[in-house]
């Protein structure tokens, strides 16, 4: 069987997996990070949103051998040792974005994705359609957005 | 999902000998189509392929055309200084394929080799006339798209790059599905020198199609008002639970309108 070695929230892995393993597979069953969610499994809820190599990729869409030499970042590698949460995080918490919680890591991932890649800023309009791959089916987008848009200027200024 | 070997050819060369000498292993790009298939049981292949490390992406830019390799991605096409200067269309078509994420991984490749009757890029490749450059040969896009699902390539046959040439005008529109994205109806216009071409995707069944009334019309005249009262034949077109033949049919005037006055 293949071997996949990736580095996964600043840690070397070297796992044992199928070639169908999926990465979202890899990461919750083999690595036990738990944080990111299967939602739909079909790649349009986005509640498996990691950052491969930095960017936002659904992870129940990507084979694990796909990620091998990669870096992987998950929900579970934002906040700071001490626990101090990512601004994203703490801006979520702040704004009351989230209700059940289940696209959350997604949510949260894409949106650091999203900010990252505007440094000039975002509009409101951008950061919705920036949202597009990320379904939320309790709490609504309102207040994901508006903590998106408070947590960009706190990256920024990082 | 079935069980395959994985491998991660070096070189094109080597992904070719691999797909070559087993019938059953497949290419596999971007994965944003595919992965989704084999998770359906829909596919059994004995090897995955994966075109990743053989060389293939990259975008060049000349005076006269735009090629881009066929394991670039949407969003590398989309943000890319360069297309966005010369065919400003065709980075903002990538621009708006599926969301962010899936941008991140999905390929011009890709997306040409499967020919899903709903995709963005076959549009643009056909009215832009580009040509589908592969390891055994060159395509024009009018002799590469052959119904839903089916082109040219033959077995062992990867499409290597896409070269389009620069219009002087061009823009895509889409009418999209509010659930999946895909387009209804998406139509790519673009003025030539010699005149006008006009792809329809989404719209009919026989997959991406060049519509002759709407460039007979804007070769004559590049406006909006030139594609009143040009009609569309309701004899091909889709049928679903999203939209019927007719309405289909009048998405195509108007969307076509609307691409027109964005150009």
């Amino acid at each position: 069987m293949p071997q996949v070695t990736l580095t996964v929230n600043g840690k070397q892995h070297t796992v044992t997996v199928e070639g169908r393993t999926l990465l979202v597979e890899l990461l919750r069953e083999k690595i036990g990070l738990t944080g990111t969610h299967v939602g739909c499994d079909t790649s349009q809820c986005g509640a498996c949103v990691v950052h491969v190599n930095g960017v936002s990729a659904k992870s129940c869409t990507m084979l694990a051998m796909q990620a091998d030499g990669a870096n992987v970042t998950t929900i579970e590698g934002l906040a700071a040792a001490d626990g101090t949460l990512h601004p994203m995080q703490e801006m979520f918490r702040e704004h009351h974005a989230l209700q059940c919680g289940f696209c959350t890591p997604g949510m949260v991932m894409s949106a650091i994705d999203l900010v990252n890649s505007h440094p000039q800023g975002l509009t409101e309009k951008e950061i919705r359609e920036g949202l597009e791959g990320n379904l939320c089916r309790c709490t609504g987008y309102h207040n994901i957005v508006k903590a998106i848009a408070a947590a960009a200027p706190l990256m920024h200024a990082k | 999902m079935y069980d395959f070997n994985y491998e991660k050819p070096a070189s094109l060369a080597a992904a070719v000998a691999t797909l070559t000498g087993d019938a059953d292993a497949k290419a596999l790009a971007g994965g944003m189509t595919y992965i989704p298939v084999l998770k359906m049981r829909l596919a059994k292949p004995s090897a995955i392929v994966d075109l990743s490390a053989a060389g293939l992406s990259g975008i060049t830019v000349t005076a006269s055309s735009v090629t881009i390799g066929a394991m670039t991605t949407h969003d590398t096409v989309a943000k890319n200084a360069q297309v966005r200067a010369a065919i400003p269309a065709l980075a903002a078509l990538a621009g708006g394929i599926g969301d962010e994420a899936v941008r991140h991984r999905g390929t011009i490749g890709g997306s040409l080799a499967n020919n899903d009757p709903a995709a963005c890029y076959p549009s643009a490749v056909l009215a832009l006339g580009a040509t589908i450059k592969t390891n055994k040969r060159s395509i024009a896009a009018d002799d590469y798209f052959q119904g839903m699902f089916t082109t040219a390539l033959e077995d062992g046959e990867l499409i290597v790059s896409v070269e389009f040439p620069i219009p002087q005008k061009a823009a895509y529109e889409k009418f999209r599905n509010p659930a999946s994205r895909y387009a209804i109806v998406g139509v790519f216009v673009a003025k030539f020198a010699n005149g006008a071409r006009v792809a329809v995707t989404g719209a009919s069944q026989g997959g991406v199609f060049r519509h002759e009334g709407m460039e007979k019309a804007l070769s004559a005249n590049f406006s909006p008002d030139a594609t009143a009262g040009v009609t569309t034949d309701t004899d091909n077109m889709n049928q679903d639970i999203h939209a019927s033949a007719e309405y289909r049919a009048h998405l195509v005037g108007v969307v076509t309108k609307r691409a027109v006055a964005k150009a």
